[in-house]
């Protein structure tokens, strides 16, 4: 399960997918929308995400062979949601599961890390005063 | 030639469009795109260095030649997470 949500993600259903019984380890991370971004007082109201849909999908599964080459064999979902997202709700969820531990560690680690700097996404967030901008990653 | 250019995130409001077919003619590279483009939308002068192009779904360089039919994106950079 790799791509784009247009609809609220549901990691449970992320988990479920991506589980076999030969993994003793699963690994899940959500990037929530926060409330503050740093170095501006203004107060969000909510995120918005735009996509590249076709080259932002191809990176996603790119990210996902290059998680397999490294720590595999393990099983990896990644789905970033587009369009309007409340305050608190997930805007991103990895999840790896894997034999141990480790790997499921370091794998979803390498993920969002790689999502955030290469995939075609793009955030504006929405102030209560009215006013939005758009917000560039930085380095991990 | 037509190219479509598809434009994202501040580049899209920039321009005022996030699809558009571009008349231009044979030989056309993508920094020419650019700056013929920068021609109605000031703003973007300021902001080549950090947009990069995407022809067909690949990154390329601004020296890449674009051909009839093609699709050039526009990227600011990204914001995913």
């Amino acid at each position: 399960m790799i791509g784009l949500s247009a609809q609220p993600l549901d990691p449970e259903a992320l988990v479920r997918a991506v589980k076999t019984e030969a993994h003793g380890a699963v690994v899940t991370f959500l990037g929530t929308t926060r409330a503050t971004s740093p170095g501006d007082p203004r107060p969000v109201a909510a995120l918005e995400y735009e996509a590249y849909e076709t080259m932002a999908v191809a990176e996603m599964e790119t990210i996902a062979r290059e998680v397999q080459d490294r720590f595999g064999p393990l099983g990896i979902a990644m789905l970033h949601r587009t369009g309007r997202v409340a305050l608190g709700e997930p805007s991103v969820a990895v999840v790896v599961a894997a034999p141990h531990r480790g790997a499921a560690f370091d794998a979803c680690r390498y993920a969002i890390d790689a999502l955030k700097s290469r995939v075609a996404v793009w955030k504006r967030e929405i102030y209560r005063d009215g006013d939005a901008a758009w917000i560039a990653n930085t380095a991990p | 030639m037509m190219v479509r250019v598809l434009a994202f995130a501040r580049l899209r409001e920039l321009l005022g469009f996030g699809e558009r077919h571009v008349g231009v003619a044979d030989g056309t590279t993508a920094d020419a795109m650019w700056s013929r483009l920068a021609q109605d939308a000031p703003q973007l002068a300021a902001l080549r260095a950090s947009t990069r192009f995407a022809r067909n779904g690949a990154l390329v360089d601004g020296a890449a030649v674009l051909h009839e039919g093609d699709e050039l994106a526009l990227l600011p950079p990204v914001g995913g997470g």
